[in-house]
């Protein structure tokens, strides 16, 4: 039976010509699961309009 | 006069300077204890055996000649594998970068530590390309834990860790883009620092997550800590994050007294999740520097979270290539977590970038009111090589999810961190001396008094 994120994780490996194989599919879901999980836990905090990414931490 | 195993770099580099000793027996003395030891160990990948031979023949010869040694004259240290090593290719722990062609130059940080005296005798193991928490490696197999061969070393400094806990040398470099110095340097018992981000240069090391990686020091003593970050700060063209700051010398300021520090035990989600033995360590660092303030770091946990987005798209970015066209030249596990990365939405980056700054702002307020924060290095003591999760208050967690949980937060924002060994029984476990940025004095500062009062310490190799 197909996973919720099965179709999801077709259409970026293709779009990325990114191999998926089908051996690798489980792992693969339950990392995506746990990145998206976390990135929920991020996007869930309010933050004003004009913050700024920090991509390089400098004092 | 001969070598102990368990000599400083502070002391070889005085009885080197002073004739007492050869740089070259001191070499001999590194070598012939990996030859002995490393079997077992496994923290070594390489040993430049003729090149650290020449290179402690050429420091006897200065002195002999009555010219003026650097400070760590003599003294023998090994670099994770990640670090550019004139001649060898820069594997990073992986299978695929052993097809890279052989570096043409050192990393930066190897250039200042020889320019110093300091003699390279070898690359160190580490977990793939650094995504990693254990110090185990597919290809390599796994460097071993000094004070229990069945136990991991910590990731992804895991040779480091190993090499420097087993006193094989007195001093190792490692990176720490998550916690890959202080976890090792907890679960092996010595003493580490993450500088804060942009203090020492990154040139010519292989890079995992552009924006968390950082370089630095393992050593058994803090004196060596404070030696080789001294000779190895500056600025460095060939690094763009590389901060041009002054030189900041800490080993002069080591002993002055931490009775003036406002020192703060970390609250709440850095007192989760945490084994007994971490709390008695955290609790004897803080008994013994007399702090009782408990202060609550704000969204420490969603900080976690969003460095873990970082690495896993950044990572991804970096080896998108190399996983389209070699997939299965990965370890497994490291292969399917990056492809995943890869996956994540873009907007999900951006947010844990804005995050960053957010949590930056709450730390620098805290850090208005206190000079240092406490938290534990890692939940545990080192478990064993191969297990998948432990168990905690009768809840099962997996092992290499929750290792890092107490580094990622902090070095999320690039703060400087010495983490200092607690020699407990039967195994040490670490503490993080957290600062502010640029503050990397003080917190070896803190270290040098633990040390000095027996609360931190690198326990004697047992596991040999």
């Amino acid at each position: 039976m197909a996973e919720p994120l099965d179709d999801y994780i077709d259409a970026v490996s293709k779009a990325l010509a990114l191999p998926v194989e089908e051996a690798w599919r489980p792992a693969v879901r339950a990392n995506l699961e746990v990145s998206l999980r976390l990135s929920r836990l991020v996007d869930e905090f309010a933050l004003p309009d004009e913050t700024e990414p920090a991509p390089i931490f400098t004092v | 006069m001969t070598t102990k195993p368990e000599m400083t770099a502070a002391e070889i580099a005085s009885a080197v300077a002073g004739g007492k000793m050869s740089a070259l027996d001191a070499t001999e003395a590194a070598l012939a204890r990996i030859k002995q030891h490393d079997t077992i160990l496994n923290s070594f990948t390489d040993v430049t055996a003729d090149r650290a031979r020449a290179k402690a023949r050429a420091t006897d010869a200065e002195i002999a000649a009555g010219k003026t040694v650097g400070p760590l004259a003599g003294v023998p240290f090994a670099v994770k594998n990640l670090f550019d090593v004139a001649g060898l290719p820069t594997r990073a722990g992986s299978k695929i970068n052993r097809d890279l062609a052989p570096a043409k130059r050192d990393a930066t940080l190897i250039e200042r530590m020889e320019a110093a005296g300091a003699v390279l005798v070898g690359a160190l193991n580490m977990g793939e390309y650094a995504y990693d928490f254990t110090g185990e490696n597919v290809h390599d197999g796994p460097s071993r834990n000094p004070h229990d061969t069945t136990r991991m070393t910590g990731g992804s400094s895991g040779g480091s860790g190993s090499a420097v806990g087993g006193a094989l040398v007195p001093i190792a470099l490692g990176s720490d883009t998550n916690g890959s110095i202080r976890v090792p340097s907890s679960f092996c018992g010595i003493f580490g620092l993450k500088p804060t981000y942009g203090r020492l240069s990154r040139a010519r090391s292989f890079p995992f997550v552009a924006s968390l990686d950082h370089l630095g020091p393992f050593a058994r003593s803090v004196t060596d800590l404070a030696l080789a970050y001294d000779v190895m700060q500056g600025p460095d063209a060939d690094d763009s994050a590389c901060t041009t700051r002054g030189l900041e010398p800490t080993l002069p300021l080591l002993a002055n007294p931490v009775s003036d520090l406002r020192i703060a035990i970390a609250g709440g989600y850095f007192q989760n999740n945490v084994f007994p033995e971490a709390v008695e360590a955290v609790g004897r660092v803080a008994k013994a520097l007399g702090a009782t303030q408990v202060v609550d770091v704000p969204e420490a946990a969603r900080a976690r979270a969003a460095a873990y987005v970082i690495t896993t798209t950044e990572g991804a970015s970096l080896h998108l290539d190399r996983l389209r066209k070699r997939p299965n030249d990965f370890d497994p596990a490291v292969r399917d977590r990056l492809i995943a990365g890869a996956m994540v939405p873009a907007p999900m980056v951006d947010r844990a970038q804005k995050f960053r700054r957010w949590y930056r702002a709450q730390l620098a307020e805290i850090f208005k009111s206190v000079d240092v924060l406490l938290a534990p290095a890692t939940p545990c003591t080192a478990p064993k090589l191969g297990q998948v999760n432990f168990n905690l208050d009768g809840v099962e967690l997996p092992v290499r999810a929750n290792i890092g949980v107490h580094t990622q937060p902090i070095s999320f924002i690039g703060l400087p961190v010495v983490a200092v060994p607690v020699p407990l029984e039967p195994l040490p476990v670490g503490v993080q001396i957290i600062t502010a940025p640029w503050r990397e004095d003080i917190a070896l500062r803190v270290a040098y008094a633990l040390e000095k009062m027996g609360v931190a310490s690198a326990p004697t190799p047992r596991g040999l």
